[in-house]
């Protein structure tokens, strides 16, 4: 039997795809359309890949035990736990994140998400300067210059140029395509460069510097410029300036090259006051490209619960938050944390090696549907149904839009909205008992 | 069954025209009765002020740009910090706290209904996931319209019946409870940093003005039977010299509802400045509120400023952006496409501040020249004008003239010359409280029937006992024991519980969310019609079929069913 599934979600990226359409044939996932190739191996790779049921270490072997244990082993060691660290979450749906922010309250623990290691900088810029940004829809509809700056986007966010900027429909273009213009800034030329009208190939760090002299061009203060700033001619710099300012409408969009090398949030700092700065002029907006799905939800649960986005301390009963500090990496190369709940993502594949060595000593406890590099360093992992695919709940996109993703496939996994839910109550239980 | 007796209560019930009567309230199962079993929980109101539950008719709490002035504020979470605590969760923030804070906070200030000022429909999933987060009270969500394209289409058909089909499709699409207007038409010229000053200046690209905006969707709603009015943020917010712009919008609406206002608008101090410079400014509250006095089809509400830190939070993109080239201080917006703007700056106001304190000055005056209490509704605009835990300071104000007097001699000289605050004496009685604080907002909303701002039998049993006797409180002299009766009550009620004793939270109930179902006919479905299908699809960034939000976010909801003439 064939069965087409329209407008669904893909749970891939922070661009949260809504038109995807699924070919199921005899329960499973035969065709995808519409989707990026990250998105369609997102889909297509899943069948035979999960794990069948939870898998727990003994000695060298892997175990197989029931969700009943599983959930047994999960409630002893976070009610024991002294610094228990509940890290990922971006590829969990909100509904699960608001449990995990209250399970780390009951228990005393740290809530942090994989914004930590990626937009963290850019949180930090925020708050010191603010956010100029909008809906993407608002761009796709007005932009007529867009920025993409230490963002590979066509490689890493396939369909955010089609759906959204460059190649769009547009309210206000008869052919967006020709009218608009593509500036991108990179260190090395990116296939996005390669589509630009103008590439701006910058040294390694030379982010803030670049940045300080469009601003310095802006305020008409260009004269103190050298002639070249970071490996970038005078004669770019102003050229590039000038399409800024005659911009009916901008949009800057920027990715981890910038948030993720040095200066990290000054960078950002400087990037969000050069966009406020033209808003003197025209019209421009920010916005940063998030990676998960649900990243930018983690963000949003996190702070109307705690009042921050990531890396909030329970340990004191208030919630405590000092980026630096109070992140994941932070609390694993100090092997402070006694044991961890890692939610759906993969910190064996992106942390430094000593909070690796440390996740793989203390009891780690894995929720995630497939084997990762996370799968070694772990105690316990506890497969649940796939956000997006067999499991439904709201997830936030890169520009704060929340759309509720959609389940179409049957399934033998619970979801980990309902697993979280049971480790809370029992361990409230636990306590309450004492 | 569930049956709590309230002995030796001071009701003050404007809606019954109860005036301070001693009286026992009986309640079972959630609702106010005739009476209740010999057995039953009493409580002993001791002869204190006893109102039904409070209501704010225009608060900034839960939704996209509440959240990012958290997001933004680390500074603001850790002003205002408590621990996890009997039935509480922790709570972060003191002018954008948590949602728990806000509930908690104004759960103990004996609050049990909010209006969120401000939902943008693309966003509206957001706003009520923050409102199941916010136990303490049940919400509705004003759904904003100020830059929709699919209405601005409609006003520039001059079509009432497809503006309505937009309005009510809308509002049943995302489980909103009331029509927002957000500087009509200026948050849509801000998609191109432009804005507009005048409400017969043309929208860019759209051959419309905010007058027509405002004429149609007042039209509109009352066509849709809406339990609420158009409720309107007037253009040219926080500009001198922009009571003209109010006067005329006053003039706008004829009175086409017997039941309620035609238009509602909100914190309209910020739109009654005369002069024409941050230098000349000064208050021309006289003027707009005689022209409310002559407006039974109108209702304001104050948006007091109050002295000290807060965070500006507003659909009006453009105003904001202003504010930030005047302070400085860190700036975020978020337009929405299709629909409407935002932004989010923290400012300070100073009593040092000339234009702080005849912003300050005005919003009082405006609350003791409306004649009538059922026009003004007490607010700050939470937090734009101060955080709602202002609101008791608010209330000593006006209802002591001995305390404006001593108030008034702190703030920036200016203020006397530049404003009339000095020589009005009216001081505001307990009643005029009531209505200015719940009555009058359930009377606004049109939501008396649903059991809301009232203690008649049948009514929900929201009810909050404050620690002050008015038989024996003269406010004018005792104004520093009223405000601490307003600061917290003895008991807060909802739904029937004791939820909140003496400041501490001691029960959640699951709260609900009130909204609008507008049944349409079909030949109003814009479903149905074509170019909307078409357009939606080219213009928006997601799906029709993903758009409208899913019942499992108003698992409580309480569906307001309307129907068109």
């Amino acid at each position: 039997m064939e069965d087409k599934i329209r407008h669904v979600i893909c749970p891939y990226c922070g661009c949260l795809c809504d038109d995807i359409l699924i070919e199921m044939t005899g329960g499973e996932i035969s065709g995808v359309e519409n989707a990026c190739t990250l998105g369609a191996r997102k889909f297509l790779d899943d069948a035979g890949n999960r794990l069948k049921g939870p898998i727990m270490r003994k000695g060298d072997e892997w175990v197989d035990i029931s969700y009943e244990e599983a959930i047994d082993y999960a409630v002893k060691v976070l009610s024991e736990a002294d610094r228990p660290l509940l890290y990922g979450w971006s590829g969990c749906m909100t509904e699960t994140q608001a449990i995990g922010a209250h399970l780390a309250e009951l228990i005393g623990g740290i809530v942090d998400s994989t914004t930590s290691v990626c937009h963290g900088p850019s949180i930090l810029a925020i708050q010191e300067v603010g956010h100029p940004g909008c809906t993407l829809g608002q761009v796709k509809n007005r932009a007529d210059t867009i920025i993409y700056w230490g963002s590979n986007t066509i490689e890493a966010h396939p369909r955010h140029l089609s759906r959204y900027t460059n190649y769009a429909d547009a309210y206000f273009f008869h052919n967006a395509f020709r009218e608009r213009k593509v500036i991108v800034v990179d260190v090395r030329k990116t296939v996005t460069a390669e589509i630009a009208t103008e590439f701006v190939q910058i040294d390694q760090g030379g982010d803030y510097h670049v940045l300080s002299a469009l601003r310095a061009i802006i305020r008409e203060r260009g004269g103190v410029i050298p002639d070249m700033v970071a490996g970038v001619p005078k004669a770019q710099l102003i050229r590039v300036a000038e399409i800024c300012r005659q911009a009916k409408f901008g949009a800057l969009f920027f990715g981890v090259g910038i948030t993720m090398t040095g200066g990290k949030y000054k960078n950002i700092r400087n990037a969000i006051e050069f966009i406020s700065e033209l808003n003197r002029y025209t019209k421009w907006t920010i916005s940063p490209m998030r990676g998960h799905s649900n990243v930018y939800g983690s963000n949003e649960v996190f702070t109307w619960i705690s009042g921050y986005p990531f890396a909030v301390d329970y340990s004191r009963g208030i919630a405590f938050y000092n980026p630096g500090e109070t992140t994941a990496v932070d609390i694993l190369a100090r092997k402070e944390a006694d044991a961890a709940l890692i939610m759906s993502s993969d910190p064996g594949a992106h942390f430094p090696r000593v909070c690796s060595e440390h996740l793989a000593r203390i009891p780690t406890i894995l929720f995630d549907p497939y084997p990762s590099a996370t799968t070694h360093l772990c105690t316990l992992q506890i497969p649940t149904a796939v956000n997006g695919i067999d499991a439904a709940g709201t997830a936030y996109r890169m520009d704060g839009i929340p759309i509720m993703t959609r389940r179409f496939m049957e399934t033998v996994y619970p979801t980990d909205t309902k697993l979280m839910q049971e480790i809370y109550d029992r361990i409230r239980k636990v306590k309450e008992d004492a | 069954m569930h049956e709590i007796l309230i002995k030796n209560a001071f009701v003050i019930d404007p809606i019954q025209g109860i005036h301070g009567d001693i009286m026992d309230i009986s309640v079972r199962d959630g609702r106010i009765v005739d009476k209740v079993s010999g057995t039953c929980e009493v409580i002993d109101a001791g002869g204190n002020l006893t109102l039904p539950g409070g209501i704010d008719s225009h608060t900034h709490v839960c939704g996209t740009k509440v959240n990012f002035g958290r997001y933004m504020s680390p500074e603001d979470m850790r002003a205002g910090r408590t621990p996890r605590r009997g039935a509480m969760y922790h709570t972060s923030g003191y002018t954008v706290p948590t949602t728990y804070g806000n509930s908690y906070r104004y759960s103990k200030m004996g609050y049990t209904t909010l209006l969120e000022g401000a939902m943008a429909p693309m966003e509206a999933r957001h706003t009520h996931e923050e409102f199941a987060a916010t136990p303490m009270q049940d919400m509705l969500a004003n759904t904003l319209f100020d830059g929709n394209w699919n209405l601005f289409e409609a006003v520039g058909d001059k079509d009432i019946r497809q503006a309505a089909a937009v309005i009510g499709w809308t509002l049943s699409a995302v489980r909103g409870f009331g029509v927002k207007l957000t500087n009509p038409g200026g948050t849509e010229a801000w998609g191109f940093g432009d804005d507009l000053s005048s409400i017969d200046e043309t929208v860019p690209n759209w051959d419309i003005t905010p007058r027509d905006i405002i004429d149609t969707s007042i039209k509109a709603c009352e066509f849709l039977h809406l339990p609420h009015s158009v409720h309107l943020h007037c253009n040219n917010l926080g500009m001198p010299g922009n009571y003209r712009t109010t006067l005329q919008t006053l003039d706008i609406p004829s009175d086409l509802n017997p039941d309620r206002q035609t238009l509602y608008l909100t914190h309209v101090q910020f739109h009654s400045y005369g002069g024409s410079t941050w230098g000349d400014i000064s208050s021309e509250a006289e003027k707009v509120a005689s022209s409310v006095n002559t407006k039974p089809q109108v209702v304001i509400d104050m948006g007091q400023v109050m002295f000290g830190r807060t965070m500006t939070m507003t659909a009006d993109g453009p105003m904001e952006f202003r504010l930030y080239t005047l302070h400085h201080n860190k700036w975020s917006n978020h337009d929405v496409e299709l629909e409407t703007g935002s932004g989010v700056i923290p400012v300070y106001y100073s009593r040092k501040s000339p234009v702080n304190s005849i912003m300050w000055a005005i919003g009082l005056e405006l609350a003791l020249l409306v004649k009538n209490p059922w026009q003004c509704m007490l607010t700050t605009d939470n937090p734009n004008g101060a955080p709602f835990v202002k609101y008791p300071e608010i209330i000593g104000l006006l209802m002591s003239n001995l305390y404006r007097e001593k108030e008034l001699d702190q703030v920036h000289k200016l203020t006397t010359d530049r404003t009339s605050l000095g020589t009005i004496d009216r001081e505001l009685s307990f009643e005029d409280i009531a209505v200015m604080t719940r009555a009058g907002q359930a009377k606004a909303l049109g939501i008396i029937d649903q059991g809301k701002g009232h203690l008649k039998e049948g009514a929900l049993a929201d009810i909050a006992i404050y620690p002050v006797k008015p038989d024996q409180t003269d406010p004018s002299l005792q104004y520093e024991e009223v405000i601490g009766a307003f600061q917290q009550t003895l008991y807060t009620l909802k739904d029937g519980f004791v939820v909140n004793r003496d400041g501490e939270v001691i029960r959640g109930i699951p709260n609900r969310t009130f909204w609008v179902n507008a049944n349409l006919p079909d030949d109003m479905d814009v479903m149905k019609s074509p170019r909307f299908v078409e357009k939606f699809s080219r213009y928006y960034s997601v799906d029709l079929e993903n758009y409208m939000v899913q019942d499992d976010y108003v698992e409580r909801g309480i569906e307001m069913n309307t129907h068109v003439a």
